[in-house]
C-alpha cells in the first residue's frame, strides 16, 4: 500500500533535470500511486525527461523575474493546497533553493518539515522519514503526525535515478500569488565557476584535500592527482571557509555528498561535517599523519604519513 | 542600522551527547558554547553597523537552563545585548517551534537587517532562517557568501551549485550566511570583560505571547518513532609510511581496475 499522491520539487538548468530531482521521482513512484512535479521555470523544458522519470504533471510557475524560487513557489503551492489540489507528500532536494521552498511551506502550511531524509517508507497512510544523526552514527525514523501532508527534505544521493518510461508530462500552470514585499529579493546576475574534468558528484573517483595540506598551493598536488586518475578534485569545508579553493568544491554536509568507486582523503580529519558527505563512497583511502584521525575508521586503506611525502611519489608512480 | 543575529548554544562539537533512545530528546548536561556557524553572522553584523556608522547588534537565541555562556562569548566579541528565550515548555521543540519563538523574540527588535547561520553545526536542518522570514514577512537570501548594504538594500552574493548569484534585496530583510563570509575576530580580554555586564534579557514563551502548546513536543506534528545505532562501516588494512605507501595505494587501485 502507497500514498495516493506525491508531489516532487522540480530543479534544472533550464535544459535538462537536476539529478536530485529524478533521484526523488524513482523513490516516489515506488511509494505513491501519482507523482507530480511542482517547480520554478518553463515546465516544457523539462516535461519530456520528467515523464520520462514517471511524472504525471508538471505545475510549472513560469519565469520568476528574478525572483528567489522559496517564497515564490512556496506561495502558489499553499494557495494550490487552499484550493484542495494538494498531494499527501512533499519531496524536496537538500539544495539551496529545495530547503527555501521546504521552510517557507513549512510555515504556510503549519506542518513541520522532516529533514536530511535519506530513504522513506510508508506506515499506514502516512510516511516515515529515514535520517542519519551524530555523523551517520546513529539511524532516526520520524513520522509526520501533524496530519497534514508531510514535507520530506531529501539529501542527494539517497536513491538512483531510473527511467520508468513514461509518456512526456502535461504541463499546468502553477499560479504565483502577488508575494508584497516577501517577493523583493531579486537576482541581478549569475555567475557559475567553471570547471575541467568530471563533475565532483558525478566522478568514479573524487580526490579530496583539507588543513593537513598546509597552504593554498599545496592544493595543486590535489588538482594533479584528481587529473592523474580521471578523477575529480574536492575539498573539505576547512579550506574552502579558509579560502583556498571556491564552495563548488566542497564535500559534506554543508557541500556535495559524493558516492565515487574511489575516494582519496589527503590530510583530512575526518570530522563529522565531512564523513557525512563522503562516507557512502564503495572504497576509501586515507593519508594522514595523525594516526588517531577519525577518517582512519571509514578508510579501506589507510596510511598514516605525510601527504606531501606521499603525494608527489603516487603522482610520479601514476603518471609513468 | 539595527541588526539582529539568531545565535544558537549547542554542545562543543567534540563532545556532542547523545539521543536518549528512552525519551528521544538531546541528552546535553555539558556547558553549551557559541556554534562557530554563528559566529560568521556575529562578525558580519559588526562590521555592517561598523561600516555604516552608527546603529547596534542585538542578539536572540533559545536554548535550555538560562544558558547563556554561548551569548556571553558574542558579547564579547562586540554585540550590545541579548535576548534569550528558555522555558521548560521548549523541550523537544522543532525547527519549525523554534522559528515561531525566535521570530516572536526578534519582532521586539524592530530591526533593519536579521542575519542567521545557514544552518546549525549540531541539528543542520538549515530550515529556520527562511521560516523566520516566512513568519516575520521578511524578503531573504539565503546561503550569502558575502553582504554588503548600499542605498537601504542589502547586496548579497548567493552560493548556487554551479557558483553564485548576486541578489539584491531591500531592507527589513533576513539574509542568513554561510562560514567564510567573514573572518570572525577572537574576543579580547576587554570585550570578554565588558560582556559580563551587557544587558541580557531572558524571557519565557508565555512573555513572547506563544502558546506553550505549539512549541516543545506537543506542538512538533512530528514523532520519532525509533532511534537505532546505524551499522559501522568497518575499518580496513592502515600502514605506517616507510616511503613506500604510494606502491599500496597504486597497487589497492589496480585491483580496483579504476585506472
Amino acid at each position: 500500500m502507497g500514498l495516493d499522491k506525491i508531489w516532487v520539487f522540480g530543479e534544472g538548468d533550464g535544459e535538462s533535470v537536476a539529478t536530485i530531482t529524478l533521484e526523488m521521482l524513482a523513490k516516489a513512484r515506488e511509494i505513491a500511486d501519482t507523482v507530480e512535479v511542482f517547480m520554478a521555470g518553463d515546465g516544457d523544458d523539462y516535461a519530456e525527461e520528467l515523464g520520462d522519470h514517471g511524472a504525471e504533471t508538471v505545475y510549472a510557475t513560469g519565469d520568476l523575474d528574478g525572483g528567489m524560487q522559496g517564497v515564490a513557489v512556496a506561495s502558489a503551492v499553499a494557495a494550490a493546497v487552499a484550493d484542495g489540489d494538494g498531494p499527501d507528500a512533499f519531496m524536496l532536494g537538500t539544495t539551496q533553493d529545495g530547503r527555501d521552498v521546504a521552510a517557507r511551506l513549512a510555515v504556510k502550511l503549519d506542518t513541520p518539515v522532516i529533514t536530511n531524509v535519506v530513504d522513506l517508507e510508508v506506515d499506514g497512510d502516512s510516511l516515515l522519514g529515514n535520517e542519519p544523526v551524530f555523523g551517520g552514527t546513529v539511524d532516526v525514523k520520524t513520522k509526520n503526525t501533524s496530519g497534514k501532508a508531510g514535507i520530506f527534505l531529501v539529501r542527494p544521493k539517497s536513491f538512483a535515478a531510473e527511467s520508468a518510461g513514461g509518456a512526456e508530462a502535461d504541463v499546468e500552470d502553477l499560479d504565483v500569488p502577488d508575494l508584497g514585499a516577501m517577493g523583493a529579493a531579486k537576482v541581478t546576475d549569475r555567475f557559475a565557476e567553471e570547471s575541467d574534468g568530471p563533475k565532483l558528484d558525478e566522478a568514479a573517483i573524487v580526490v579530496s584535500g583539507g588543513r593537513g595540506l598546509g597552504e593554498a598551493d599545496a592544493y595543486a598536488m590535489i588538482e594533479t592527482l584528481a587529473k592523474a586518475v580521471g578523477g575529480a578534485a574536492g575539498a573539505s569545508r576547512a579550506i574552502v571557509d579558509a579560502g583556498w579553493v571556491p564552495y563548488s568544491y566542497q564535500v559534506g554536509q554543508t557541500g556535495k555528498v559524493v558516492k565515487p568507486t574511489v575516494y582519496i582523503a589527503a590530510g583530512i580529519s575526518g570530522a563529522t561535517q565531512h564523513l557525512v558527505g563522503m562516507k557512502g563512497s564503495k572504497n576509501i583511502i586515507a593519508i594522514n599523519k595523525d594516526p588517531e584521525a577519525p577518517i582512519f575508521a571509514v578508510a579501506d586503506l589507510g596510511i598514516i604519513g605525510d601527504v606531501h611525502k606521499v603525494l608527489p611519489k603516487l603522482i610520479e608512480a601514476l603518471n609513468s | 542600522m539595527k541588526v539582529v543575529v539568531c545565535v544558537k548554544q549547542i554542545p562543543d562539537p567534540a563532545d556532542p551527547g547523545a539521543l536518549d533512545p528512552e525519551s528521544k530528546t538531546l541528552v546535553r548536561d555539558q556547558k553549551l558554547i557559541l556554534d562557530e556557524s554563528d559566529s560568521y553572522g556575529v562578525e558580519m553584523a559588526l562590521q555592517l553597523v561598523d561600516t555604516a556608522g552608527e546603529g547596534s547588534v542585538h542578539l536572540v537565541s533559545m536554548a535550555p537552563n538560562n544558558e547563556v555562556s554561548g551569548l556571553r562569548t558574542a558579547l564579547a566579541m562586540g554585540a550590545e545585548s541579548a535576548t534569550l528565550v528558555s522555558d521548560d515548555a521548549l523541550k523537544g521543540t522543532d525547527a519549525l517551534g523554534t522559528a515561531k519563538v525566535l521570530a516572536a523574540a526578534i519582532t521586539r527588535s524592530e530591526p533593519d537587517l536579521v542575519l542567521a547561520a545557514t544552518e546549525s553545526s549540531d541539528g543542520y536542518t538549515g530550515t529556520v532562517p527562511e521560516m523566520v522570514a516566512e513568519l516575520l514577512g521578511l524578503p531573504s537570501v539565503t546561503f550569502a557568501k558575502s553582504i554588503a548594504i548600499e542605498g537601504g538594500a542589502a547586496k548579497v552574493q548567493r552560493q548556487t551549485e554551479a557558483g553564485y548569484d548576486d541578489v539584491e534585496c531591500p531592507l527589513p530583510a533576513l539574509v542568513s550566511v554561510t562560514a567564510g563570509v567573514v573572518e570572525p575576530r577572537y574576543p579580547s580580554f576587554k570585550g570578554i570583560m565588558a560582556a559580563k555586564s551587557k544587558p541580557v534579557d531572558e524571557v519565557t514563551v508565555g512573555d513572547l505571547g506563544i502558546d506553550a502548546g505549539s512549541v516543545g513536543w506537543a506542538g512538533g506534528g512530528q514523532e520519532i518513532v525509533s532511534v537505532e545505532e546505524a551499522p559501522a562501516r568497518e575499518a580496513g588494512e592502515v600502514i605506517e609510511d616507510e616511503g613506500d605507501a604510494h606502491e599500496r595505494i597504486v597497487a589497492f587501485l589496480d585491483e580496483l581496475k579504476v585506472l
